[in-house]
Formats: structure tokens, C-alpha cells, sequence
């Protein structure tokens, strides 16, 4: 016969002012199996986890039920102290009567009855618990690492300077990622390229970290220190090995289309690296313009390759690594705002975006640093910065605010005015967030020093007229309609997640937002774990981040990886399924609604016929013990360890 | 094809060629047109600047009425189209409301009659391709401004049809399939100041003033409207413009409606082309349209 002792908290007024926690514990005394109940102010204390123990001791308790917060709050605590006692730490029900007791009622007689009736569901499941064990899983001590940005290079960074393996998966034919495409950042102006270039090269040279770039992440199953990926390493074209990235080849190639990372200001080649400092300095061959592979013809990138790194038969290699744990670090897109057809963006050659404006900044970029009106050359003596091109509108773009652009945008202000010191530059905004240390300051540098003109307002119409644009909008500050005659605008687009984000989640069995942004296991307490065990998420893949708070959650994600590592063995929940074989009729749907694929055929010997059956088996270390395989099962074959059928129906008989 | 149509207090007085030209351009598409038996007035401005009860009895009243196997009903004016469109809306939100309409003027109405405007059955119900096949007579070489005003398109939650609220192109794809040139100009949407016609009659002069110099900037033939407000204040207004502002604007304001006419091969005395301010004919001739 169990031994069940009960124990209320009050949590000091939280549940105590709307529950009789006295009265609950008194009535709950007298309930099957209870051999002793109490209440008491703070349960999780100290003096109230102690007065636990003296209870199990004196009482000689075999199971109990804490009546207090939620489980996901205290269930921890409260097991480990179970253990303490030697008792299994399963052998505990918690009842939940603060989040779905008092805190949404007010009458507190009705909060008191419910309560009851809350302890006694947990009661009723207590009793029926039977102690279980954790699982020990071995740890794969490799972390894979997809996405070769800024974030991504400090992760791997991170994990090889700890000892550790970190393989990167870049889809891009080089590292770096955006911020290889900024020219200075704020609030200090130094150079992107100058702070970032030394990481790509440290990370390049780092003995435990491998680099892997035209290539992409194409399968991911396993669990836990045991991940097995798939990645797709893409064809380059280019004999990595023997090239030396002299670059005669993207030299000679006759064939120029737009530059992806110059955002179509300027050419690259069919045969090309990104930009100058790409890592590896291995060009790749674009296949969809090169002429030899559209006709057959041309060949010259072969035939001035002194070291015959050309290479047109080369085709993808697939291969299967095993890793322990995933940082997700696939970073951002911007915004299409064409969506704004009143802004002519696309429309008219002389509307740009911030990430154009950025790379005609740069003295490297495609421009070399003049900032000019793409649509004839000329220099530009006037620009408009129209803040907040998708963000903060939910209906065009997307509810949030983008976070980093009113810096960007005092950055970019500033940055013209001191290329261009005679012309002007304005700026329409909501409200100016400038939250980050030396933020602030950064505006109002550009607002004072520089005499960046700011807007309080919303743009209603660019267009052109008399070989300008017009832009026309609101001043809310002075309460009248402003029409500002200019030579650029850039439109300061949001920074939304990437087209992909959704399968690459799904890949990954992580969830994602309404936005698709990757999402934390909790915004506060669990800000770069995902609710997957050993993904972990870094970057603005989770929501629009800067420099300084991507590299943050990148270390963070790297020391949550490393504390994993540091483990010979990491235990794993029992609260797990288990099917049945004799009520098993191997008809595999469990497996069809399994969504971690944990459920596998097998062949079981049914004794009373000696035959050899087709049955479903868990794989306990897939398994995540969500249930759906035993509602989905016609003859309840499947069980949940701690979550059984005969605890639900006892729960359900006495609710 | 067969609508219900409602034309308001303009389209029998100041806008009289709209009425003349959706009915002779609907029947040569081959859309039916039947007009609401004992319509009221939708109560626009007066009504809804009063009470707001009154403003959604007078459509409810009319809209009521509207015979059940239409496709809906077909209101031109586009004052009458927001206010028929707001009552839709209002009534088939609120129980309430229905109830007091009904104590009010004795008619159950739930909102549910599509109303829908000229321009939408012609672009997205009839369809471009179909308008193309009825052409008879191309508009080639007229250079049209499409003029789209405050209200067809907005509030987007209740006016607009399938058509971008601030950048809106409907008027435009319709006239290219006229086979007219369309001007790619930015004022499409930008307010005449109908509202302030009679109050601050200076503001009205002022708005449309930089309609107009917009539109011959970009050396438009003629502006096609969809609104009877936007075209009395361009047309009506523009010899009162000239004056204040010592410009010569001559540019006619037509209904979409009378080019579709005109390009169906509809006589212009028939879509009352002749009875604007800025007479169209010797643009007409220029062009070998009349």
C-alpha cells in the first residue's frame, strides 16, 4: 500500500490568498493512501524542502505530491531532493494550483474546492507511480555548426580553443556572411572587414575546427550527443587542394552577371569568390551562367589554370558525419520592399536599400566608397533614410521592431555626410530605439555633429520628377507635410528570417515563431537552447540581433555545447513510451504519427504460438515520451513511462 | 452577368455622363445592369456626420431592396460605394445594429448584397482578356492618367478589391488593354479636397491645382477617374485653377467608363462626353476617336 504524504505551499500570498491552503491540507489528509499532509509558506525553501524530509523520515513516506507552481518551474528541485532522501525521484506529482488555481480565480472558496480536487488527480497518479530510471547516452564530443557568419565563426571559435572539434557548414562558396558586407560598424566606426577578417583567418587556421562552404546541412536525425547529418558538400568546379586563389581564372572569365554580395551593384564573374578576403580563397564556378556548362564552348578558367585546379567534372559529395550538438546560426534576410510599391522599390534605380547603401560605402565595394545615384553615376549630394520599411508593420511586413536599423541608419547618415560633407542627408522615423551602450550617444552625434536632419514620420510617395525623387511624407513634430527633393533614398528595410527557415526548423525538429524566427526553450531563463536537447541557437536565426549580441549568444551557445562535452554520458528523461508486443498488431501507424521517427519495426516470438511477429519497437534514446503514439494506437499498446493509462484513467475517475 | 445597379444622387445630376457611360459601356461588354427599385440616398457625408444610425439605415434600406439573384449591386459613385460597403461591414458585425435598422425602417438586412464598383466587375469578374476581345476601336496613342482618388481603394479593409491601396493599377491595366498609352505618374491616390469643395474652396483649388500640373507634367492627355467628387473638382474647377494660378491647363476628366465606351466604338454624345467642362472634342479629333 503506498505511503503518500502531501504538502501545500502557499507561496506566500501567490497561492495563499486565494486558497485556504490550511483548510486543502487538512481535507486532503483524510484521502486514500495519504499518511500525512501539511502547508507552508515557501515550499522550495530551504526550511520547506527540509520540512519534506523530516516527513518521508518520520512518516515513512514512499511517494509524495507537492500542491504548488508548475511543474516546469520546480519539478527539478523537488526530484532531487526526493534522491536525497534515497527515494526515486519519480515517485513524485506535483499539483499545479498557483498558474491554473489561484492566480485565475478570485473566489476563494471555489480556488479552495478546486484545489482539493487538483491534489487529489495528483493523488490519484502518485499512487499508481512506479520509480524509474534514467537512461545513460554516450556523447559524440563534435559540434556541428551551420552557418559560416559572424555568429558561426565565434561559435566554432569557441569550441576549438576549448579542445573540442566544430565543423562549419557555410552555404555561401566563402565565411563571413553579412557582416563581411558592412562597411563600419557602430557605434565605434571601425571597419567590419578590419574586426572580421582576422576571426575568418584565426577560424580557417584553427586545427579542431573544419571549414566546409558551398555546401549545406541535408539531413539531421539521432538525438543528443548522438546527431547524425547528412551535408551535401556542392560541386565547386575547383580543385580546392591544388588551387592557390592566384585569380587568373575569374580574371579571364568573359562572363559577368550581378554581384550577390555587391546586392547587384556591381559584376562578379561565372568563375569567382565573393570578395577579396573570401576564406577559402577558392573560387567556385556558378553553373547556371558559366558558358561551358551552358554550351559546351569557352573553357579559358581551364586553360590559364597553371595548376589545373579546374575542374568541370566534378560533381557533389554527400557525406555522414556524427556530432553531439547543433548551433544554428543561419542568420537573416531582408526584407523584399517591393512590398511598399508607394516607396518604388525595384522600381526606380535611385531607391536602395540599406544593405546597397552599405556596400557603396565601402572603399572596397563596388563603387570604391563613392556614394553615387545608380541610375547615371553621378555623385549623390542628397540622400533620404526611410526608417522602418517592414518593421512595425504588421500589415505589410512584419509586427517587430528590427532592432539594429535606427543604429545603421545614424551610421550610414553619418558615414554619407562625411563622404559627402556638402550634401544632406535626412531621415524619417517612428521613434528612434538607441538602446546598447554608446547607442544613444552615436545618434546624437550624428544628429549634432554632423547635422543628419531627423523626420519624426511616415513616408507616404517616393517618385521621380524632374530627374529627382521626391519623397513625401509627414513631420509629426511640426505637425505638417514635408517634401524633400533628393538624389538617393534607401529604404531601411526589416530583417525577417530567411525564405528557408522553415524547413531548415523542420530539418532540425526546432519550432519557429509566426515570423519563422527559430524559437528559444525560453526567452529569458533559456535564451540560446532550443526546446530540442543539444540544438542550440545563435544570431539573428532567432530574432534580429547586432554584432555585439550575436557574438554574445554565439559564446553562449558554445559554452552550453562545451558543458555537454564535458560529459562522458548525459542522462536522459524515462518518462518515455514503451509498446506492448503481444498487444502490438504491427500495423505501424504509431510510427506514421511518431514525429521524431522513434518508432521502428521489429520481430517479436509470440509465446503461445512460437511465431515470429512483425511489432513496433520505441527507440528509447529517439523517444521523447509526447504521446502520440498511444492515442494513436487502436489497441493501446503503447504506455508512456510515469504517464501511464492507468494513472491518466485512475486521474480522470477521481477528477 | 447580371447586376443590380444603384447610381445615387450624382449619376442623375453632376455626374449624369457616368451613369450614361457605365450603362452604355456595360452593355456593350454584355453585362446586365438593373436599377434598385425605389433606391434612397446613401446618405453620404450629411447622414454619416450626424448620426450614425441614419447612416446605415439609408443603404440598409436601399441595399435591402436589391434583388437577391444579382451578382450583387454595381454602385459608380464611390461615395455611395464606401458608405454601402461600411454598412455591409457594420451589419454583419453587429446583431444590434441589424435590430435598431430594422425598428428604424421595418427592413431586415444582414450586409450580405455584394457591393461592388464598375471597375472592379470590369477588371477582375469580367476580365482584361474578354475586354480585349470586345475592342473594337483602340484608344492608341491617348496618354491616360489613371486617377484613383481617396476612396476606392481605401480603407483597404473596406473598399479595396483585389488592388495595392497605396500604388493601385486596375484603372492603368484596363486602360493598357484598351489599347491606350498609360502615364506612370505618382499622384494616383492623392487627395482633390472634395471634402473642403465648398468650405475652403482654396485648399480644393490647391490639391487639384497639383493634380493637374503633375499630370501635363507628364504630358498626359487626358486623367480617367472612377469618382464623380474627383472629376466634378478637376473638371469643374480647372478654368477656376487657370485663373488663380495663371496656367492653361486643357486637360479633359473622363469616366474610365467612357473609355471603355470609346474604345468599343460607342459614339462619344452617347457616353456624354460632351457635357464636361473641358471639352474633350479636339482631343477626341486629334487622336481619331470622335
Amino acid at each position: 500500500m503506498a505511503r503518500i504524504g502531501i504538502f501545500v505551499c502557499h507561496c506566500g500570498t501567490n497561492i495563499g490568498a486565494t486558497v485556504d491552503c490550511e483548510r486543502v491540507a487538512e481535507e486532503v489528509a483524510g484521502l486514500p493512501g495519504v499518511v500525512y499532509s501539511t502547508a507552508y509558506k515557501y515550499m522550495c525553501s530551504d526550511p520547506g524542502q527540509t520540512l519534506i524530509s523530516k516527513a518521508i523520515r518520520e512518516h515513512d513516506l514512499d511517494r509524495i505530491v507537492v500542491a504548488a507552481c508548475s511543474p516546469s518551474l520546480h519539478e527539478p528541485t523537488y526530484r532531487a531532493w526526493l534522491e536525497n532522501e534515497g527515494l526515486n525521484p519519480y515517485m513524485l506529482e506535483m499539483a499545479n494550483i498557483r498558474e491554473q488555481c489561484s492566480w485565475v480565480h478570485t473566489d476563494k472558496e471555489a480556488a479552495t474546492e478546486k484545489a482539493i480536487r487538483l491534489i487529489d488527480m495528483a493523488r490519484a497518479k502518485v499512487a499508481q507511480a512506479e520509480p524509474l530510471h534514467a537512461m545513460e547516452i554516450p556523447v559524440e564530443r563534435r559540434a556541428l555548426i551551420i552557418g559560416g557568419g559572424i555568429s558561426g565563426i565565434q561559435a566554432a571559435i569557441d569550441v576549438g580553443m576549448a579542445g573540442y572539434e566544430a565543423v562549419i557548414v557555410e552555404r555561401e562558396p566563402t565565411i563571413g556572411g553579412r557582416m563581411a558586407q558592412f562597411d563600419k560598424t557602430f557605434p565605434t566606426l571601425d571597419c567590419a572587414a578590419c574586426i572580421l577578417t582576422p576571426k575568418m583567418v584565426a577560424v580557417a587556421q584553427d586545427k579542431n575546427v573544419t571549414i566546409h562552404t558551398h555546401a549545406e546541412v541535408e539531413e539531421v536525425s539521432g538525438y543528443v550527443g548522438n546527431f547524425d547529418v547528412k551535408i551535401r558538400l556542392r560541386a565547386r568546379s575547383v580543385d580546392a587542394d591544388k588551387c592557390t586563389g592566384c585569380g587568373t581564372c575569374w580574371q579571364k572569365c568573359p562572363t559577368k552577371v550581378p554581384s550577390e554580395f555587391d546586392q547587384g551593384l556591381g559584376p562578379r564573374k561565372a568563375i569567382y569568390i565573393p570578395f577579396p578576403q573570401a576564406v577559402p580563397r577558392v573560387p567556385v564556378i556558378d553553373r547556371e551562367v558559366c558558358i561551358h556548362f551552358r554550351t559546351g564552348k569557352c573553357g579559358i578558367c581551364q586553360k590559364v589554370c597553371e595548376q589545373g585546379a579546374v575542374d568541370f567534372e566534378q560533381e557533389d559529395i554527400i557525406i555522414e558525419e556524427k556530432f553531439g550538438a547543433i548551433i544554428v546560426a543561419t542568420g537573416f534576410t531582408n526584407f523584399d520592399a517591393s512590398a511598399y510599391g508607394e516607396y518604388g522599390g525595384g522600381k526606380y534605380e535611385n531607391v536602395i536599400t540599406g544593405l546597397q547603401f552599405e556596400r557603396m560605402v565601402n572603399s572596397s565595394g563596388p563603387t570604391d566608397g563613392h556614394i553615387v545615384c545608380p541610375s547615371d553615376g553621378r555623385e549623390a549630394k542628397s540622400v533620404v533614410f526611410i526608417q522602418c520599411v517592414g518593421s512595425r508593420d504588421k500589415s505589410k511586413g512584419v509586427a517587430y521592431c528590427s532592432r539594429l536599423c535606427c543604429m545603421y541608419t545614424a551610421k550610414q547618415a553619418l558615414l554619407f555626410k562625411e563622404h559627402v560633407p556638402d550634401g544632406e542627408a535626412y531621415s524619417f522615423y517612428m521613434d528612434i530605439r538607441a538602446a546598447g551602450k554608446g547607442y544613444e550617444e552615436f545618434v546624437r552625434k550624428a544628429q549634432e555633429d554632423y547635422g543628419v536632419q531627423y523626420l519624426r514620420g511616415r513616408v507616404s510617395r517616393v517618385f521621380e520628377h524632374d530627374g529627382q525623387m521626391v519623397v513625401r511624407g509627414a513631420d509629426t513634430l511640426s505637425g505638417s507635410q514635408v517634401e524633400i527633393k533628393t538624389d538617393l533614398v534607401v529604404l531601411v528595410t526589416a530583417l525577417i528570417a530567411r525564405e528557408d527557415a522553415v524547413d531548415v526548423a523542420r530539418m532540425l525538429g526546432i519550432p519557429y515563431d509566426q515570423h519563422h524566427l527559430f524559437t528559444e526553450a525560453h526567452t529569458k531563463l533559456a535564451p540560446v537552447e532550443s526546446v530540442t536537447r543539444g540544438i542550440f541557437l545563435t544570431g539573428a536565426c532567432q530574432s534580429p540581433k547586432d554584432i555585439p549580441d550575436t557574438v554574445a549568444t554565439a559564446s553562449a551557445a558554445s559554452a552550453k555545447t562545451l558543458a555537454l562535452f564535458n560529459h562522458d554520458f548525459i542522462t536522459a528523461e524515462p518518462l518515455i513510451a514503451c509498446i506492448e508486443p503481444s498487444l502490438c498488431s504491427g500495423c505501424m501507424a504509431c510510427s506514421d504519427s511518431c514525429p521524431f521517427g522513434a518508432i521502428e519495426e521489429s520481430e517479436w516470438t509470440d509465446p503461445s504460438t512460437r511465431k515470429k511477429v512483425k511489432v513496433a519497437r520505441v527507440v528509447e534514446s529517439v523517444c521523447h515520451g509526447c504521446g502520440n503514439c498511444v492515442v494513436t494506437c487502436r489497441s493501446g499498446a503503447p504506455n508512456i513511462a510515469g504517464f501511464s493509462n492507468e494513472q491518466i484513467f485512475e486521474q480522470v475517475e477521481v477528477a | 452577368m447580371k447586376y443590380a445597379y444603384y447610381p445615387g444622387c450624382s449619376l442623375h445630376s453632376t455626374a449624369k455622363e457616368f451613369d450614361m457611360s457605365t450603362k452604355a459601356a456595360f452593355r456593350g461588354l454584355g453585362i446586365g445592369l438593373e436599377e434598385v427599385q425605389d433606391w434612397v440616398c446613401c446618405g453620404a457625408s450629411s447622414a454619416h456626420m450626424t448620426s450614425e444610425i441614419l447612416s446605415h439605415v439609408l443603404p440598409a434600406k436601399t441595399l435591402a431592396g436589391v434583388d437577391r439573384d444579382a451578382k450583387g449591386v454595381v454602385v459608380p459613385c464611390i461615395a455611395c460605394y464606401s458608405r454601402f460597403r461600411i454598412t455591409n461591414a457594420a451589419l454583419q458585425e453587429d446583431p444590434e445594429l441589424r435590430a435598431q435598422v430594422k425598428s428604424a425602417v421595418g427592413v431586415t438586412y444582414e450586409g450580405k448584397i455584394p457591393v461592388v464598383h464598375p471597375l472592379d466587375v470590369v477588371v477582375n469578374d469580367y476580365g482584361l482578356d474578354a475586354v480585349r476581345e470586345k475592342v473594337s476601336k483602340e484608344l492608341t496613342g491617348l496618354r491616360v492618367a489613371s486617377y484613383y482618388g481617396c476612396l476606392l481603394t481605401r480603407p483597404p479593409e473596406i473598399n479595396s478589391f483585389d488592388d495595392d491601396p497605396e500604388n493601385p493599377t486596375s484603372m492603368d491595366d484596363l486602360a493598357t488593354a484598351l489599347g491606350a498609352e498609360v502615364v506612370d505618374w505618382p499622384y494616383k491616390t492623392e487627395c482633390c479636397g472634395a471634402s473642403l469643395s465648398f468650405t475652403r474652396t482654396d485648399i480644393a483649388l490647391r490639391l487639384s491645382h497639383d493634380i493637374l500640373t503633375m499630370a501635363a507634367d507628364e504630358d498626359a492627355d487626358c486623367i480617367a477617374v472612377a469618382c464623380p467628387m474627383c472629376q466634378s473638382n478637376l473638371d469643374l474647377r480647372q478654368r477656376a485653377i487657370n485663373r488663380k494660378y495663371g496656367t492653361s491647363f486643357d486637360i479633359p476628366i473622363v469616366y474610365f467608363t467612357q473609355l471603355i465606351g470609346l474604345a468599343l466604338g460607342i459614339a462619344p454624345r452617347e457616353l456624354g462626353l460632351h457635357l464636361h467642362s473641358v471639352n474633350p472634342k479636339n482631343l477626341l479629333k486629334k487622336k481619331a476617336l470622335a
